[in-house]
């Protein structure tokens, strides 16, 4: 078999949480708690969840941008968790990140040219004049004109931001790189541009995406297999075309069932799922989602669910959930 | 909605302005709507439109300066909100009018509880002494479903989560029972599932007291879900009025037909490319001659690039502003 481009294996992230005089830890929240996956090459796996279900501190651990509790992430097969931190550098021009505020993202004093031409400067790649031709191959790309080159973010609309901030990432030619909620603080006109692009991107240059989102009909829009999240663990991970077609975990189709479609008299039976997300420092016994859900049976209050392969034809579609495998009735 | 009903709020031409560093900026440009007793409206439009601003002239919380009506009327049950003093304009909201923002965190106020603020707005418009007002306070957190009102309602809003605090918001905006609800994206920062806890908890509410709900949303599906009506605006104009199922089956103006179309919706089957609306919206500050929208429509002429096409009526609850409206297809 051969290696996938990425492997996490078993990663966790627990931030400490203080309190009292002595501030002394006395709790951990559990932000990602025990998440295994890989992604292939050029493919792109798009994580869902709501806020605080440790989608965003998922992919900032992939990247090492937040050092993980424990677990491993392998690209090509090479931990990165092991590498030392002089090696990191040349690790991370394989993969890059976008995010999610394209006006927090972007510094307000460097031109465009400078935003973009960055990476290729801290790696040292190429002269003075290659950058500058790369910088301009990079906005053609983005669909961008040339004539930006010396302006300025504020000069610029959310969603050209947006492309300037992907420019950036691509700049290294890399074969990995997570989105993290890339088009949500955009209007809904210039989020499909956003979204057509990335797709254009992950086709003509076969980049590998991990796309973060809460809105599961942009997950369907990118996404090759889809991982569902729900506090700090995975609850269902199935190519998009299975999941969204046949979903299993009842997390996974109440959030389905959330989602306000924009056509009129199509009154759904709405899956209201009652209460709220508990918290993460003290996670409900057995199965994360017991407190919530509608299926809910008492081995789901006391035992966790292990992964159960439920997929057909070959594909495979995990589940996390007490209703399948062997200790369903 | 019935023809033969009086509107309750009737907003005649309304003109906002914004002085801002650049310049003047006409916020909204000649809005005129009614709204219906009872009847749910959306407001739609993507960021910018003036949507917000609409809703906060129907309040007089526009912020002046920098914002001013300059032109116009809002005619809320026989009075002209825009000539009223503050004094009984403040008489009127909270407790005839009332407001939902979007980020509860922010509309409460953090160094009160929720009994201090929510007993503030009844002792103020209803006469109840604070015991009354107390409880009181504590029906209306049972009625929007905050589990243990009791309790809940010593406590700091800090201490309850986002979908918690929303229906405080709407506990507190129903208190007096208004005759209209502004509610200015009030799940948008919200989870999906909690979303679809609040705006059932809207309807239901509006159902019991028998209110006018004005939905400001960028969200058509919130829309299509919830309200009679939908309002589309861009670039401080109204493009598109009409009741939901003509707006969604049969948008009239190429705008709404490409906003539709542009929405990520969960599909059957996966698309290579999502349909777009090509270009941007354009700033308040270089606005294109005639229809704002021409730089990005496709079925765009001469005419409309000289003229600005007016709000016309098509039927009686149907208007828009277009000189080639997309024409009804079968389907």
């Amino acid at each position: 078999m051969s290696t996938p481009l990425l492997e996490v294996r078993d990663l966790k992230k627990h931030f400490p949480v203080k309190s009292g005089l002595f501030h002394r830890t006395t709790a951990h929240l559990r932000a990602v708690d025990g998440v295994s996956f890989t992604i292939e090459k050029g493919r792109t796996l798009g994580l869902v969840g709501e806020s605080g279900c440790g989608k965003s501190t998922l992919g900032r651990a992939i990247l090492r941008l937040l050092e993980p509790s424990s677990g491993d992430v392998l690209l090509n097969g090479t931990s990165i968790i092991d590498t030392p931190r002089s090696g990191m550098l040349s690790l991370r021009r394989k993969m890059q990140m976008i995010f999610q505020d394209p006006y927090s993202s972007l510094s307000p004093r460097r031109t465009v040219a400078q935003t973009i031409r960055e990476p290729l400067d801290v790696h040292s790649i190429g002269t003075p004049a290659e950058r500058r031709q790369r910088v301009d191959e990079l906005l053609d790309v983005v669909s961008m004109g040339l004539q930006v080159r010396d302006r300025y973010p504020h000069e610029f609309s959310g969603g050209q931001r947006q492309r300037i901030g992907i420019a950036r990432a691509l700049a290294l030619n890399p074969e990995f790189i997570v989105a993290d909620e890339p088009v949500s603080a955009l209007d809904v006109s210039v989020q499909s541009q956003v979204l057509n692009l990335i797709a254009d991107l992950k086709r003509d240059l076969g980049i590998a995406f991990l796309f973060i989102s809460h809105d599961l009909a942009v997950i369907q829009h990118v996404s090759d297999d889809v991982g569902v999240m729900y506090l700090g663990k995975l609850v269902e991970f199935a190519s998009a075309e299975d999941l969204y077609r046949n979903p299993k975990h009842p997390y996974t189709r109440a959030l389905i069932a959330a989602i306000p479609v924009p056509e009129p008299g199509r009154k759904r039976a709405r899956l209201i799922v009652k209460g709220e997300v508990p918290s993460p420092i003290n996670p409900p016994s057995g199965c994360p989602f017991h407190t919530r859900c509608a299926e809910v049976k008492a081995i789901c209050r006391s035992e966790l669910p292990a992964a159960v392969d439920v997929g057909e034809g070959g594909r495979s579609h995990l589940v996390n959930c007490h209703l399948y495998g062997k200790a369903s009735d | 909605m019935s023809s033969d009903q009086q509107p309750l709020l009737r907003v005649r031409d309304l003109v906002v302005e914004f002085n801002t560093e650049a310049g003047v900026a006409r916020a909204i440009d000649g809005v005129s709507f009614d709204i219906y007793p009872n009847e749910t409206v959306g407001l739609v439009g993507e960021s910018g439109c003036g949507k917000t601003v609409t809703g906060l002239s129907i309040l007089g919380l526009i912020p002046s300066p920098p914002g001013k009506i300059v032109q116009g009327s809002i005619e809320f049950m026989g009075r002209d909100l825009v000539s009223l003093p503050e004094e009984e304009l403040r008489n009127i909201r909270g407790s005839e009018i009332s407001m939902i923002f979007q980020e509860p965190m922010t509309a409460l106020n953090p160094v009160f509880t929720i009994e201090n603020q929510m007993t503030d707005v009844l002792t103020r418009h209803q006469g109840l002494t604070r015991r009354q007002a107390g409880k009181a306070a504590i029906e209306m957190l049972d009625k929007v479903g905050i589990p243990i009102p009791e309790q809940r309602i010593k406590e700091y809003p800090h201490q309850l989560s986002g979908g918690m605090r929303q229906r405080v918001m709407i506990a507190m905006a129903l208190s007096c029972g208004p005759k209209l609800l502004v509610a200015d994206e009030p799940t948008t920062a919200l989870d999906v599932t909690t979303q679809a806890q609040v705006l059932e908890q809207i309807s239901l509410l509006q159902d019991e007291f028998h209110m006018a709900v004005i939905l400001v949303t960028h969200d058509l599906g919130v829309v299509a879900e919830t309200c009679d009506r939908g309002i589309v605006m861009y670039c401080g104009n109204i493009i598109e009025s009409a009741d939901i199922n003509s707006l969604f089956n049969h948008p009239r103006h190429p705008y709404t037909e490409g906003l539709l179309n542009s929405i990520p919706r969960l599909r059957e089957k996966k698309v290579d490319q999502l349909p777009i609306i090509p270009g941007r919206v354009p700033d308040l500050f270089h606005l294109p001659e005639g229809c704002r929208y021409g730089d990005r429509c496709n079925r765009v002429t001469d005419q409309c690039r000289q003229t600005a096409p007016l709000l016309q009526s098509v039927t009686e609850h149907t208007a828009v502003s277009c000189f080639h409206p997309v024409t009804q297809t079968s389907g």
